[in-house]
């Protein structure tokens, strides 16, 4: 089901993430974070309510849509679509690498039916390709949503997938 | 809780059982017993330590003394001078002239093997991360308690330039010169920012403090922050440790409500306030400039230099930009002494460096050891040894961005000097180490891909030279390449490493061209054979390896 955000919920959701951020220039990426977080992505309609609320012309505070737009597209943990329910993020990096990730892969995408950069048609899974998540001494390492799962092997694919509703 | 002061080692390879090693075994038992050291030491066996003259051998940590041929009428002795007096016992030290050729490394030692010496990781993981009470009774704030009350701001400066600290992100650059250019560059308000970003693949040593020992990055902040004359700082978190911005905030918030930061701190005129920013996944942040860039709100992406970030950085003010472990060493230096840290370590590049070991070792994780240790040490030593017992192909020091150190070089010191010397990187201190098994071409490959994600698209050598690259591996991968693909790689690497803006497009083919110089053959076999040695590239046929062992 695709996450639908009414107008009104949206303004009020900018209006309290702005609120606890600040508006500054320095909030922008918390502020764009936030919203990512609670919704699963950053709606386009979001910027303009994000941008009226920072711009302040007269103390030289000049922002543009495109100029959010630019920094939404550019992070990797932000998104400008929704995806799936549960997020899996795969450490593609050497050091995962070399010992054993790409067997590891190999079974996600095939208990998954998907290939990287896919969301499953019910919308149940993403699966995302990613740098180095620092946790590289337990690898191969693939994170769903907040949890890792460090030294996986492909064998433990299926019952840590099936942990998830 | 057991608190063990000693740790000895008894060799049990075949020779030494025939000489009775597990004789000098129970015998240190009853002995140790005898002194009542039980719960001080700890004895354990060792296999192999390529060591076959002087068995059986007992090796006494932390002092790593090397005992050898010992019997057991030798066992009494050891344990009073050494274990309970803590003298070394010289007359009964193995011979090191006898060290075979796969140990010959040891003779350099002088009988005394490199233990772990903490300084940036001295507290993670013995105190309680979110409690200021634990921090303050293990030494915290005595540091900043000092320089506030008995230093003048040139004089913090002036200390840490003595210690010769230099940055530890990656460039080495001494860090009270850094300061010292932003203190002296007018402009006001000027700016402290911790970077946090640690991104580099295979690098975790900043997530160890900032979950582990969140307030002494707000001490080593604030310390930065009264010697520059600075009222703020950031302290840049990349969004995949959650758990470390958690941390951070906390420390934050009762390091305010204990009068440590914020207004008047220690109760003087020197007012700072810090806050915690998370990042939102980008590996190019971890470059000063577009970590400054993404702070403003905006696209990561680097900045031209000149001008750096002490005269122009954040919001366009003087800027001084450390990086975690960098800023880790600074209270203990603060608190010790510039001569104290001096001495910490032998060679020319001063105090410790946090290394990751990973990859095909028996052990992984984090050490802290003085600089100038060399790799066959961290491997045998620390790594315990290949895993498997395959053996050594390469090492890749530094991260993805760090260089190629095949087996032959593994006797290299590390520290700044000697790697900038040997052509090796020290880097971010990640240490990935590949056994035999490994193809150079697959993991060029893997390396290439993450710069070709991660290139931040600014700079049109960095942007091309990454995809082309990454593309020629890729065919070579398939047995698709030609000889003459070899030379272009070559020349666009070298494009890449001279015109590109930042240090990713200048580092990203580091590793490449290091396979070219040590491993040309394995790819060329690539190519005109259509076949990995290795057997990993999946579309070509894999061969006996004796083919390409020299």
């Amino acid at each position: 089901m695709e996450p639908e955000v009414s107008e009104l919920d949206l303004a009020s959701l900018v209006d309290k993430v702005v609120g606890k951020h600040g508006a500054t220039r320095d909030a922008i990426i918390p502020i764009l974070s936030e919203i990512n977080r609670v919704l699963g992505y950053v709606p386009a309609a979001a910027l303009p309510e994000i941008r009226r609320r920072i711009q302040a012309p007269q103390e030289g505070m000049f922002l543009a849509d495109s100029h959010l737009y630019s920094a939404v597209s550019f992070y990797q943990m932000l998104s400008l679509q929704p995806i799936g329910r549960h997020v899996i993020r795969f450490c593609e990096s050497a050091p995962c690498h070399v010992i054993g990730g790409r067997q590891v892969i190999q079974a996600l995408q095939d208990e998954l039916g998907l290939k990287p950069g896919q969301t499953s048609n019910d919308r149940k899974w993403s699966l995302l390709m990613t740098s180095c998540l620092g946790v590289c001494s337990v690898g191969p390492v693939f994170l769903i949503d907040d949890d890792i799962h460090g030294n996986v092997t492909p064998e433990q694919v299926p019952d840590i997938l099936a942990r998830y509703e | 809780m057991k608190v063990l002061r000693s740790m000895v080692l008894v060799s049990v390879d075949d020779t030494s059982l025939a000489r009775g090693a597990q004789d000098v075994f129970r015998a240190l038992l009853d002995e140790i017993d005898e002194f009542g050291l039980t719960d001080q030491v700890a004895v354990t066996t060792i296999r192999d330590v390529g060591i076959h003259e002087d068995t059986p051998l007992v090796i006494v940590y932390p002092d790593a003394a090397v005992y050898g041929s010992v019997t057991v009428a030798d066992v009494h002795t050891i344990v009073e001078e050494h274990l309970c007096k803590g003298n070394i016992v010289p007359s009964l030290l193995a011979m090191m002239h006898e060290f075979g050729p796969e140990t010959g490394w040891m003779r350099g030692r002088r009988g005394a093997l490199p233990v772990q010496k903490r300084i940036v990781l001295e507290r993670a993981g013995i105190v309680d991360p979110e409690s200021i009470e634990d921090y303050i009774s293990y030494d915290g704030y005595q540091a900043l308690g000092k320089a506030l009350t008995q230093m003048t701001p040139a004089e913090v400066i002036a200390e840490v330039d003595k210690s010769g600290l230099q940055g530890r992100g990656g460039a080495g650059f001494p860090t009270g010169q850094k300061w010292r250019f932003v203190a002296s560059t007018p402009g006001s308000p000027k700016y402290v920012i911790c970077n946090a970003d640690e991104s580099e693949p295979g690098t975790f040593k900043d997530r160890l403090v900032l979950e582990g020992d969140p307030f002494s990055m707000i001490e080593a902040m604030t310390l930065a922050g009264y010697a520059v004359n600075a009222q703020e700082g950031y302290i840049y978190i990349r969004g995949e440790y959650p758990l470390a911005h958690r941390r951070i905030e906390n420390a934050i918030q009762q390091a305010e409500a204990h009068g440590l930061l914020g207004d008047h701190i220690f109760g003087t005129d020197f007012s700072f306030h810090i806050h915690a920013h998370a990042g939102a996944g980008a590996y190019i942040c971890g470059e000063e400039t577009a970590l400054i860039e993404s702070l403003e709100g905006k696209r990561g992406m680097p900045r031209a230099r000149p001008p750096y970030p002490t005269t122009y950085g954040l919001f366009g003010k003087p800027t001084v930009v450390n990086n975690v472990e960098t800023l880790a060493n600074v209270p203990p230096i603060i608190r010790n002494g510039a001569a104290w840290y001096r001495q910490v370590s032998s060679s020319k590049s001063a105090g410790t460096k946090v290394y990751t070991i990973l990859g095909n070792v028996n052990f992984t994780g984090a050490i802290e050891v003085p600089m100038g240790i060399t790799l066959r040490e961290v491997i045998d030593i620390y790594g315990r040894g290949m895993k498997n017992d395959k053996k050594l192909k390469l090492v890749q020091t530094g991260g993805s961005s760090g260089t190629i150190v095949p087996a032959s070089l593994q006797d290299v010191p590390l520290d700044f000097e000697a790697f900038r010397n040997a052509g090796v990187s020290l880097g971010s201190g990640a240490l990935l180490v590949c056994d035999e098994d490994t193809c150079v071409v697959d993991l060029a490959k893997a390396i290439l891909r993450f710069f070709r994600n991660e290139c931040c698209g600014k700079c049109t050598p960095c942007r091309i030279g990454t995809l082309r690259l990454y593309e020629i591996v890729s065919q070579i991968s398939e047995g698709k390449a030609s000889l003459t693909d070899l030379d272009l790689m070559l020349r666009i690497s070298e494009a890449m490493s001279e015109v590109s803006n930042c240090g990713l497009g200048q580092t990203a083919s580091t590793a490449l061209r290091d396979f070219m110089k040590y491993f040309r053959a394995e790819i060329e076999t690539h190519i005109v054979e259509r076949a990995c040695p290795s057997g990993v590239c999946p579309v070509l046929h894999s061969m006996p390896d004796s083919i390409l062992t020299p």
